[in-house]
């Protein structure tokens, strides 16, 4: 477990950096750039957020499309419900940590004891890196002209790193081809973050009910 | 950039968060929902790709972004640690902007 939450946190703290750095070049300040990580504490929602504005879209929509993105961590908020236990304040410090990661740490671990102590190591361990990422991602981009290293592509490959473990799932890939296609089709005429928004249709694919696994009848000898 | 931004979203976030773990409690959310909350990454990251990937502003373009991306995504099926997706992505970039 502890392995597996030092691997996870290098790697946060890498998505942190990629952050920090297009964050300060998308507009923000090296003060805001760390304030996102601090209180928004949900990746995705802050790339999103960023890049948005970075390529000149409204606040609106640069709001609308992160919050979209922050919601599946109330999925995950009911998911540790069931597994974490003390007092108010504590639950109220666990609310923050309810990502991705944690959750996911949590739920794989056998018992309700260790579900508690993988999502409160997870948790406070990705929150050290990711800010720290963060801080020295803001002040790298500050300091070095991002045309010139590719740093603009820090987004998009932060993007793609991001969602390729998801598309081993059928569904996903078919929600992400049409969170692509939307994008595509309007962005000529809709303003800037607005197709993000609708790109989010994609996720209809859900409503239809997932395919059972064949049963497999076992034909013994009579 | 305003603060506004930081503000609306910190607060939004940390509520979303709150309400799945403190206020919906142990109860549980119709079925449908939580498969449509839990593909919003794939549909929308996806969409952001190609943002970031093909476009500025409303034009679609295709310049030195579209190399890094095509390697980033390369390196990602090959299973490449995630630094190397990202240093790669930004590499190629900055080196085909320069020929």
């Amino acid at each position: 477990m502890v392995v597996a939450c030092l691997t996870l946190s290098g790697a946060v703290g890498v998505f942190g950096f990629s952050f920090g750095v297009g964050s300060v070049v998308a507009g923000a300040s090296v003060w805001q750039t760390c304030a996102l990580s601090l209180f928004v504490f949900t990746g995705a929602s802050q790339f999103s957020a960023m890049s948005v504005i970075g390529a000149g879209g409204s606040l609106g929509s640069a709001l609308g499309g992160a919050l979209l993105l922050a919601a599946r961590n109330g999925v995950y908020g009911l998911t540790m419900s069931r597994r974490l236990d003390g007092s108010l304040g504590r639950r109220l410090l666990a609310a923050q940590l309810t990502i991705d990661e944690t959750t996911a740490m949590a739920v794989a671990q056998p018992s309700r004891r260790e579900q508690q102590i993988a999502f409160w190591l997870t948790g406070l361990a990705l929150y050290a890196f990711w800010n720290l990422g963060t801080l020295v991602g803001a002040l790298t981009g500050r300091a070095i002209d991002p045309q010139t290293f590719g740093l603009d592509a820090a987004f998009p490959a932060g993007f793609v790193a991001m969602v390729w473990p998801l598309l081993s799932d059928r569904r996903a890939r078919l929600a992400a081809a049409i969170g692509a296609a939307v994008f595509l089709a309007t962005v000529s005429f809709l303003p800037v973050g607005v197709p993000i928004l609708l790109s989010v249709v994609g996720v209809l694919v859900g409503v239809q009910r997932p395919v059972p696994p064949p049963v497999v009848v076992e034909v013994s000898p009579p | 950039m305003s603060w506004t931004l930081v503000i609306v979203l910190a607060v939004g976030a940390y509520a979303f968060k709150v309400t799945g773990l403190l206020i919906l409690g142990g109860r549980t959310m119709p079925s449908v929902m939580e498969r449509c909350l839990v593909l919003i990454p794939a549909a929308v990251v996806s969409a952001l790709i190609v943002k970031d990937t093909f476009s500025t502003g409303q034009e679609l373009v295709l310049d030195a972004r579209a190399a890094g991306i095509a390697l980033a995504v390369v390196a990602a099926w090959r299973k490449a640690p995630l630094i190397v997706v990202i240093v790669l992505g930004a590499t190629v970039t900055a080196v085909i902007r320069q020929i």
